[in-house]
């Protein structure tokens, strides 16, 4: 367990954190690269069979933001 | 009118720039926009953060600078100058240099390697020195364009011959060391200059020690250190030691209000941008103690005292009127401040660090140009524009907007930018434009199996220098449904895009995935290609493997090539289920509404005229002009000449239809087709017409007072009483000898924290008409802050020299107001207010007491919000879309405001944002017809059991239960595809097209985890 590493998938909104996301490569911020990112209209998108569903296809964590 | 022309010059690429170049081109105006630098975005791009609201200045930006690079109407001339502008309005010709730039546009990629490898090291402007650049360099991150362009007169070998190095090292080719000056010359029918300012230089200010002592900085520069972009990191750390500071003092008025160096007027935005950086500051430093030393505090914009309030209380600013005579290094680098307060008390204080809030000044090659274009400049060298026309410079044709007429900040300068369009327009040839006719005939992929083709980008070496981008593109092929894959040097390049197309025939493909940068800047360009291959745009979808991995995870190679493959496979899943979409036409309606006949109102009906269009003007007075026709005096201009002229221009303009004495009933509809019905509040008579764009301008109200026994003596009335008395000359009792003004009654208090803007100059201009009547009258102005912003501070200076007292009170500690004789109906007033001059209480006894009263939303404002689905503020103003960059739009599509219903303000203010509503309804009406988005929601009427929470939902008022079927309908015009009520759906019967929970399902589960979880 001590190489383990957590697969965690981000809903992000189009207009804020998806944004972020680029703006965080553009200035060369380096952060682990266990995490994937999906990009959504707005984070009002977000019905809570997302979470769900993102639990149960094996992602271990879930971040939502917008 | 002799000539128009079909295409506009504009000087100057700033925010100011760059919103008149789009509401033009929007318009259908082919514009040339001239930049001296090498970048569109001018002063913002700089800032970290923009109040009141602490938006990243440059992420609400870029989307107008890349909307503004993408717009087929507008051509950018960087590093270009205007040499000369002749001919006549309608038809001139300007003549421009266009600096040689060393880098072929169409090549460079901005890969950036050029820069890394340049030996020569230049101060960088963008960052204020504070960091270094290359010879060859673009100015900014994000500049637009993206080019790099080199510096001829630091590159070595341009310079001295040698070096070079750039060319060995660009794999595009792009370096030219050929390249020319060029001269072009344009025919333009108008004119916009927007060249903006120049931030003030302390360095002659030795009593700061600027550059003397290591931390002291200007508020600019102390900007760049708070941006996470910028060259500390957003670390902020004082450059004696490289510690944070734990106190920072900003300095007021450092190069404004001064008469000493010429500038005696008021920089507008420095009191407000320096509370933003101190409350910035806060939040990166917790523990941080920021004083701001200050004459007044000019907080006088829309929602900036709620601002200002919070820094007082919620982060704790602390806040000392004073003057601040001079500065002095201790030990280790910390500063010791003397100030002296009001009372004359010379105080002392240490300090970490010291920000100069310096103000803004006409930009230094700005009398070259006004030469060059033959147009005036004012006192303090700024071009020169009168009060009632304050877009226009003294030679026809040629318009000015932004700062470049006087201090703005940045919802002013968008304001003024597109005021300054609607001026321009009379010389312009405005026709309705068609809907864009697609060139290719869509294919009809429906019923066929997903035939996927994916392109992986190099971006040169920005994506290949980290990812393994031909392995990805290998691993491609693997994936279910993949029927191409392969990698592209730079997939946006003009031939790898042929490239696509190419491929699409070939393969015959149905689906494409581009795997490179961003959607948010790429997206709209690679939707465009396929389209011209055929395919709906919509069938396309990227994985952003550049910010995302190669970026973000440079020293991971392996598993940033691991992520791409990911980010690719989910692009594939996502793909695989997209389907065509349509982006339905809406007809636009040409004719358009204007609710108010106030000076807004008649301005903005008179520019939609202009333009050639009809204009339907409601006004629910008798009369038309509003408040105008209360306003008698404007330091040498007559506001009752300007009402008398624009009601006449008004009136006899055909295009515009008034209804005087009449009351709206009810809107329906949506952008290009809104339906009004109003009634003859005499006749009782209703009346309905359709129209396709409102714009609001129902202006407000004077606060109804108890305050300050107002109501109680004839001796004490409001500012708009007072001015009539002054016009008409006739004063209680005989000619007065004291007359006190209390200023904010009504403002600026617990449950109205908004500053009303206009009364303190309103005070000051009726003091000085007064005193020039009664040249013996002692006036008292009794004041919180004089807020005398920009020009404004002249009159302000000029009272003062004529012996006018101004003394500031705390709401704490209110004047208080009794009459001298109770029982005398002509008792005179006593005025008791603490003096913190004279440091003890001071009474006079007024004949006259002139309030001046705040400036009250309409209470009509909520109906009429509510039949627009427009939002107001919590004082009842009408809330626009954005408070920096879409300041007379609202988020609802085809409705505008202007003048005192957004906010407080002069009448140049109002006239200038009447033009702005127009030329923002101009974009609209100008087309015959607009396309709805393409990603909306829709709605499976099987499953939708009409509960109308997806109603409650929506912020733009686009769904709504169908009463008779019992099922939610949706508008496509005014959804925006946000999906809210697709969450909120609970019977399943919303989904959201081209973000259906069928494709991002797909995404989720088109990863192989358990192969992760094992490793």
């Amino acid at each position: 367990m001590k190489d383990w590493q957590p697969k965690i998938l981000a809903i992000l909104c189009n207009w804020c954190s998806y944004a972020g996301a680029g703006l965080a490569g553009v200035s060369r911020m380096q952060y682990p690269p266990n995490v994937r990112v999906i990009r959504i209209p707005c984070s009002g998108r977000v019905d809570p069979l997302f979470i769900m569903k993102t639990l149960q296809s094996g992602f271990d964590g879930l971040l939502v933001s917008g | 009118m002799s000539s128009k022309s079909k295409s506009a010059l504009i000087i100057g690429a700033g925010i100011a720039g760059i919103q008149a170049s789009l509401d033009l081109a929007e318009m259908g105006i082919k514009v040339h926009l001239i930049e001296e630098t090498s970048t569109i975005g001018g002063r913002m791009p700089q800032l970290d953060k923009t109040f009141p609201t602490n938006d990243c200045s440059m992420c609400i930006l870029a989307p107008k600078m890349s909307e503004c690079a993408r717009h087929p109407n507008i051509q950018i001339h960087i590093k270009s100058k205007v040499e000369t502008v002749t001919g006549d309005p309608g038809n001139f010709i300007a003549e421009i240099i266009e600096e040689a730039k060393y880098v072929d546009p169409v090549k460079c990629v901005a890969c950036g390697l050029c820069e890394e490898k340049c030996p020569v090291k230049v101060a960088d402007e963008f960052d204020i020195q504070l960091r270094k650049r290359g010879a060859i360099s673009r100015y900014f991150l994000q500049s637009i364009p993206s080019e790099y362009t080199i510096d001829k007169e630091k590159c070595l070998y341009l310079t001295k011959g040698v070096c070079r190095l750039c060319e060995k090292v660009c794999s595009a080719e792009a370096i030219n060391f050929d390249d020319k000056d060029k001269k072009i010359k344009l025919k333009v029918g108008a004119v916009i200059v927007a060249t903006g300012i120049d931030a003030f230089d302390p360095i002659g200010f030795g009593h700061f020690g600027y550059k003397r002592y290591k931390n002291v900085v200007t508020s600019l520069e102390f900007e760049r250190m708070l941006s996470a972009s910028g060259p500390f990191g957003g670390h902020v750390v004082r450059a004696s030691d490289n510690v944070e500071p734990k106190s920072i003092a900003f300095i007021q008025c450092v190069g404004s209000r001064d008469e000493s160096i010429g500038h005696d007027y008021c920089s507008s935005a420095c009191c407000m941008f320096a509370i933003k950086e101190a409350i910035i500051a806060k939040e990166h430093m917790k523990g941080l103690k920021p004083s701001l030393f200050y004459m007044d505090i000019r907080a006088f914009g829309k929602d900036f005292d709620k601002y200002y309030e919070k820094a007082k209380g919620q982060y704790g600013v602390e806040f000392i009127k004073s003057k601040v005579s001079d500065i002095t290094e201790t030990n280790k680098g910390n500063l010791k401040l003397r100030y002296v307060l009001e009372n004359g008390d010379i105080k002392f204080k240490d300090f970490d660090m010291v920000v100069l809030s310096i103000g803004l000044e006409p930009r230094k090659n700005i009398r070259e140009l006004a030469e060059k274009l033959d147009i005036k400049l004012n006192e303090y060298g700024f071009c020169r524009s009168d009060a009632f026309t304050p877009l226009k410079t003294n030679r026809e044709g040629i318009f000015v907007c932004g700062a470049s007429n006087g201090p703005k900040d940045i919802p002013e300068s968008v304001v003024s930018a597109s005021g300054a369009v609607a001026e321009a327009i009379k010389y312009l040839k405005l026709e309705r434009q068609e809907l864009q006719e697609k060139k290719v005939v869509e294919k009809d992929v429906f019923g066929e199996r997903p035939r996927v083709g994916v392109f992986v980008c190099h971006c040169g070496i920005n994506i290949a220098g980290v990812v393994d981008v031909k392995d990805v593109a290998e691993n491609a092929k693997n994936i279910a449904n993949v029927e191409h894959s392969e990698d592209l040097m730079y997939a946006c390049s003009q031939d790898c895009m042929n490239t696509i197309k190419e491929r699409i025939e070939e393969h015959n493909l149905n689906r494409i995935v581009v795997a490179a940068c961003t959607p948010r800047t790429h997206e709209p360009l690679f939707r465009e290609t396929i389209s011209e291959a055929g395919l709906n745009p919509y069938l396309f979808e990227m994985a952003n493997i550049r910010d995302q991995c190669s970026w973000a995870h440079m020293n991971e190679p392996e598993l940033a090539t691991e992520k791409s493959k990911d980010l690719v496979n989910m692009g594939v899943a996502k793909a695989r289920d997209l389907i065509p979409l349509k982006r339905l036409p809406i007809d636009i309606n040409p004719q358009a509404l204007v609710i108010g006949g106030g000076l807004a109102g008649m301005t903005a009906a008179q520019s939609l005229a202009v333009a050639g269009y009809e204009v339907f003007l409601i006004e629910r007075e008798k009369e038309l002009g509003g408040n105008l026709q209360n306003i008698y005096f404007n330091f040498g201009k007559d506001p009752q000449k300007l009402l008398r002229d624009t009601i006449e221009e008004t009136s006899k303009n055909k295009l515009i239809h008034i209804y005087k004495n009449s009351e709206i009933k009810k809107i329906d509809g949506y952008v290009g087709n809104f339906t009004t019905t109003f009634v003859n509040k005499s006749t009782g008579k209703e009346k309905q017409f359709e129209h396709g764009v409102v714009i609001i301008a129902t202006g407000a109200e004077e606060h109804k007072t108890e305050e300050y026994l107002y109501g109680k003596s004839h001796r004490i009335v409001t500012l708009v009483e007072f001015e009539e008395m002054l016009y008409e000359k006739k004063f209680p009792g005989r000619k007065p000898k004291n007359v006190v003004m209390i200023q904010c009654v009504g403002s600026r208090e617990e449950g109205k924290m908004y500053c009303s803007r206009i009364c303190c100059t309103k005070a000051v201009k009726n003091a000085l008409e007064l005193k020039r009547l009664v040249p013996k009258v002692n006036i008292y102005i009794v004041n919180r802050d004089v807020r005398t912003y920009g020009f404004r501070e002249k009159y302000y200076t000029e009272l003062r020299d004529k012996g006018t007292m101004f003394v500031h009170y705390e709401p704490e500690n209110k004047p208080q107001v009794k009459f001298v004789d109770k029982s005398d109906p002509d008792s005179k007033i006593n005025v008791t207010v603490f003096d913190p001059i004279m440091d003890k209480e001071v009474v006079v006894t007024a004949d006259l007491l002139v309030l001046s009263v705040a400036v009250d939303a309409r209470k009509g404002n909520i109906e009429l919000g509510k039949m627009l689905k427009v939002p107001l503020n919590e004082d009842g103003m009408f809330m626009e879309a954005h408070v920096k960059l879409r300041p007379v739009d609202f988020a609802n599509d085809g409705v505008f405001v202007a003048g005192l219903a957004h906010n407080p303000k002069d009448m140049d203010e109002s006239i200038m944002q009447a033009k702005a509503a127009a030329s923002r309804a101009l974009t609209f009406i100008t087309k015959k017809a607009i396309l709805a988005e393409g990603t909306i929601t829709e709605v499976n009427e099987d499953r939708c059991s009409g509960c109308g929470y997806c109603e409650i939902i929506c912020a733009y008022k686009a769904i709504e239960v169908d009463k008779e079927k019992e099922v939610a309908v949706v508008n496509e015009a005014l959804c925006k595809g946000c999906g809210a009520c697709v969450a909120s759906c609970r019977c399943g019967a919303l989904d959201l097209r081209g973000f259906s929970n069928e494709q991002l399902f797909a995404s989720f589960e088109a990863l192989d985890l358990v192969d992760v979880l094992g490793k």
